[in-house]
């Protein structure tokens, strides 16, 4: 008896591996060997022309932290970070707040609200840039039209993050709606009726019973937003390269230009890493409760 | 009840006029596509209708074929994702075994690893392999996708044990367990994440442009991207929102006519990242 049992568990086994190796191929190969892969060439000299890497220490993050321009784009990345997802997070709990009702309209709005998701960033950012052309843009236009001088905000180094900001919140924050709606949806009806009948004011629900209830989906919709914060790169390809000046350069746009327009290699994976370190940090509260759920399973 | 009623009123009127403010951009874009391009730029078009930035823009960029790769690159990364996480949720749920632990390790690693963080090793990779420059290079990182084996996973842990060995008991091998019992009862997973995918890898843009550099292999964001940061395009602001147009269509008809199905797909993908 004993034996089948070990039999059968061996069996079970290599039909397990079996079964996900495919999918587990494809996952060591890019994600978790590039992972190490990046750590290693950070730790050398690798740059274009060279046959293989070089063996240098620390060198590339100290050359790193001792630059201006490291500090600069570490400051965009979190300046934008920032205005984009307090801003996107408080919108979008407005929204679902406005959605969260039934009627014949709200399946229209619903969509208004939630369309720019599904649009690619670089559609956006195309059609955005016309927006904030210099002059003759919608933007400008709008400004002059209310007396004010025309601003030009992609080419100014203040303007530039907040102007990219705006349009980010105006795609992201139907994202941000669809995960307060099914948080407020969640609660428990009775809840709401037991304040109603307590007489409790709509902003007392709100501030009493919606928002402490609510609080592991802000949780998880900040730690959301930032990573997609933090990912964000296209627009800044096609709006601005990093102009004026380096202004709107972010991190991820830094790897891409050390690794594909510079050639630099070593240089790219040590900011590889930072990011790494960057999104471990940010995943870190997730991680935990994801580490709960399983052990509760 | 008055003051109930006009709250009420007032709540819809905001509702709709944010809704309008968020369609302005849309509205102006197609505005824009569709009429003669003029000097000064407005937001309501004031010059006639017209097809010719359509057709401008289809015959100056070779968007039939940027069409082509980006079907192609759709379909086949999400027909491979369907396998290759069908087989692995199946193992993570019902089989058990030692080592699963590295395995929901790599998972995790997965996701909160987004894949343009690794876009340099991952090219290294590509070139080593002799696959840049191809369609089958864009898609490889993504065909061990952990988000769709996690939300197959949770599946197929929801379906009665009895029901699977009910059919072991009828001869069934375990492909045809996994094909008959476990994969119809998954349909809102799968459906959920070919949603995802499609509008994943339809809006892609960094990992494309990085492995392509010829229109033989290029995606429609890629070759948009191109034409919107060319000379010819410099102040063309009505051929940029024709080929805006072109590229958006599909995924926007699509997501008007399943708009409920796009927005639980992606609560539900999110949830469980």
């Amino acid at each position: 008896m004993k034996k089948t049992k070990l039999m059968g568990s061996k069996k079970e086994a290599i039909q397990g591996w079996l079964l996900i190796a495919p999918a587990l191929v494809f996952m060591i190969t890019f994600t978790v060997f590039p992972v190490f892969r990046s750590i290693y060439l950070s730790l050398t000299k690798y740059q274009l022309g060279m046959a293989a890497p070089e063996f240098i220490g620390l060198d590339n993050y100290i050359k790193l932290f001792s630059s201006d321009l490291f500090w600069k784009i570490m400051g965009n990345t979190i300046f934008f970070a920032l205005i984009t997802v307090v801003p996107s997070m408080a919108a979008g709990l407005g929204l679902a707040l406005l959605v969260n009702r039934k009627g014949k309209h709200i399946g229209f709005i619903r969509t208004a609200y939630f369309y720019p998701v599904v649009m690619p960033m670089i559609a956006i950012a195309s059609v955005w840039m016309f927006i904030y052309m210099a002059k003759n843009g919608l933007f400008d236009q709008l400004l002059v039209s209310f007396g004010f001088e025309p601003m030009n905000v992609l080419s100014n180094k203040k303007t530039v993050l907040p102007a990219m900001a705006v349009m980010y919140v105006w795609k992201e924050a139907g994202y941000m709606m669809i995960f307060f709606l099914s948080g407020i949806q969640g609660i428990s009806g009775e809840v709401f009726e037991a304040a109603k009948i307590d007489g409790a004011t709509g902003w007392q629900t709100f501030k009493k019973i919606t928002m402490p209830l609510l609080a592991p989906t802000f949780l998880f919709v900040t730690t959301v937003a930032l990573t997609n914060s933090f990912k964000l790169v296209d627009h800044v390809v096609i709006m601005t390269e990093g102009a004026p000046n380096n202004a709107s350069t972010l991190l991820l746009y830094y790897i891409y230009q050390q690794g594909f327009t510079n050639f630099n290699y070593g240089m790219s994976s040590a900011l590889t890493v930072l990011m790494l370190g960057i999104l471990l940090i940010v995943a870190l509260p997730r991680f935990i409760s994801e580490d709960k759920k399983i052990h509760y399973n | 009840m008055h003051a109930k009623k006009t709250k009420s009123i007032l709540i819809t009127l905001m509702s709709i006029v944010i809704a309008l403010v968020m369609l302005a951009p849309l509205v102006w874009l197609v505005g824009t596509a569709f009429t003669e391009p003029s000097f000064n730029m407005s937001f309501i078009p004031k010059t006639k209708f017209t097809l010719e930035n359509i057709k401008y823009v289809w015959n100056a960029i070779p968007f039939g074929q940027y069409y082509i790769n980006t079907l192609i690159l759709v379909i086949v990364t999400f027909s491979v994702q369907f396998i290759t996480s069908t087989m692995a949720a199946y193992a993570l749920a019902i089989l058990d075994f030692k080592g699963k632990t590295v395995i929901f390790a790599i998972i995790f690693m997965q996701i909160i690893i987004p894949n343009d963080v690794l876009i340099t090793p991952n090219f290294m990779t590509l070139s080593e392999l002799g696959l840049t420059n191809t369609k089958i290079g864009i898609m490889l990182p993504f065909y061990g996708s952990a988000l769709a084996i996690f939300l197959l996973r949770q599946h197929f842990k929801s379906v009665p044990k009895a029901l699977a060995e009910a059919a072991k008991l009828d001869g069934a091998t375990t492909w045809q367990t996994i094909w008959r019992v476990y994969m119809p009862t998954a349909k809102p997973a799968y459906l959920s994440f070919a949603v995802i995918s499609v509008s994943y890898h339809w809006n892609n843009y960094l990992w494309p442009l990085i492995v392509t550099n010829s229109p033989a292999n290029r995606t429609l964001t890629v070759g948009l991207a191109i034409f919107a940061k060319s000379k010819e395009a410099n102040m063309q602001w009505a051929n940029v929102c024709a080929a805006t147009f072109i590229i958006i269509l599909p995924l926007l008809i699509a997501f008007f006519i399943l708009q409920r199905q796009f927005m639980e797909s992606f609560v539900g993908a999110g949830i469980k990242e």
